[in-house]
């Protein structure tokens, strides 16, 4: 059985289950341990389907491309920003979703430090600015 | 190892003849090692009289306290071996995200709210923040994590060679959970329950009283029991009464919850003065 995510972790995915905005959930070894609906559709893939994600994993699997179609580095992705530095991060790219599917995103990442400092994790919130231009 | 329930009210002191039986005191349960260990859960007003069962001779106490809404922290100005000068007392509670543990505690324990301030106690006291980690208390073994409740509130658990206790009192684990319970490493205070040979657990609000305080930090009969059920305890002692129901109210609750929610576990709703035998 899994250890029990952190207090902060799950009341994080309580929150991010009633928005209808995209978001990620990564805990500090930044595997995704949740993304809610609204990511499901811009990832291509439900998150009963993946399960948890790896750093290496979805740092790549999306293909991340910058404005002019240039691959995006791992270390440039908001997400791992916001994981390595512990502050937050913002950006614009294209993703290709699981089901095929390319996305325009803006992408805002920032850590989840809670009280003492304790380190739980980052979140990230997506926007898909051109939903038109969804091949 | 023992455990004994002083206090199993929640929110307010209930006093009265219609409250005898599961008691009108507030949050406070006594935990007794067999190495002679005292640890006390929560010091609400039935922290009172535990302090004057407790021998004069009594050299250290461990004051274990969840969160610091007054129903769990009021008795402590009462608590008499705190006037003993031959007394160590420690207690442990969280700090907020500003406030550490001395400034959050000296908001009650001073003027106008108390006349006696912290420092003006006999007992040598010392203050400890949690969570931090797990940590040994004579022969128990303590952990303690911050769970879903209004303000920095936190469950523990207690393992000593006779088994684990785990004291959630003040918990809502439902709230935002779709459906509840999600899966154990997704539910509130899990870690802490799981396993346990006992659980005393908030379970304040009927199913009809709960649809109109969501959110309060309070859980209702049966997602005490659904939770009880997820940790698979081995005893579930239903706690923190609404200061509202009477005794003939909670037989009431209790009796209609067990016929129909069918736990698979032991049932032993708190009252004041129940102990439980770890053996």
């Amino acid at each position: 059985m899994m250890p029990q995510q952190e207090i902060e972790m799950i009341l994080a995915r309580h929150l991010a289950s009633y928005l209808a905005m995209p978001i990620f959930l990564v805990d500090p070894a930044g595997t995704v341990v949740f993304y809610n609906e609204p990511a499901e559709t811009i990832l291509g893939r439900r998150f009963s389907e993946t399960g948890p994600l790896s750093l290496e994993e979805w740092s790549t699997a999306f293909v991340p491309r910058d404005e002019l179609g240039r691959p995006l580095a791992p270390d440039d992705l908001p997400l791992v920003v916001a994981l390595r530095d512990r502050c937050p991060a913002h950006s614009t790219f294209w993703i290709r979703g699981l089901d095929g599917g390319t996305h325009h995103i803006e992408v805002t990442a920032f850590p989840l430090i809670g009280e003492a400092g304790r380190y739980q994790g980052a979140v990230a919130l997506f926007w898909d600015i051109d939903p038109g231009t969804r091949t | 190892m023992r455990a004994r329930l002083w206090g199993t009210r929640g929110s307010l002191a209930a006093p009265g003849p219609d409250t005898a039986r599961y008691g009108g005191n507030t949050s406070c349960v006594q935990v007794t090692g067999s190495d002679g260990t005292e640890l006390v859960l929560d010091a609400g007003s039935g922290v009172r009289l535990l302090g004057a069962a407790l021998p004069s001779t009594l050299r250290r106490v461990d004051i274990l306290i969840t969160h610091l809404h007054m129903d769990h922290i009021l008795g402590l100005g009462f608590f008499g071996p705190l006037r003993n000068p031959g007394l160590e007392a420690h207690i442990w509670g969280p700090a907020s995200a500003t406030q550490d543990l001395h400034a959050r505690l000296t908001r009650y324990l001073s003027p106008p709210l108390f006349p006696v301030r912290l420092r003006d106690l006999e007992a040598k006291v010392s203050l400890h923040e949690v969570p931090c980690g797990d940590f040994s208390l004579g022969e128990f073994r303590i952990s303690a994590a911050l769970v879903c409740h209004p303000d920095p509130t936190v469950g523990y658990r207690v393992t000593g060679p006779g088994g684990t206790l785990a004291y959630l009192p003040d918990h809502e684990p439902a709230l935002g959970a779709r459906p509840f319970p999600l899966a154990p490493e997704w539910t509130s205070g899990h870690g802490l329950a799981s396993g346990a040979d006992v659980l005393i657990h908030d379970t304040q609000y009927t199913e009809e009283e709960y649809a109109q305080r969501v959110g309060w930090g309070h859980s209702s009969v049966p997602h005490t029991f659904a939770f009880a059920r997820l940790a698979r305890v081995r005893t579930l002692v239903p706690f923190h009464h609404d200061p509202s129901h009477a005794d003939a109210d909670l037989d009431a609750i209790y009796a209609r919850a067990v016929a129909t929610l069918h736990p698979t576990f032991a049932v032993q709703p708190a009252r004041e003065g129940a102990t439980f035998e770890f053996a």
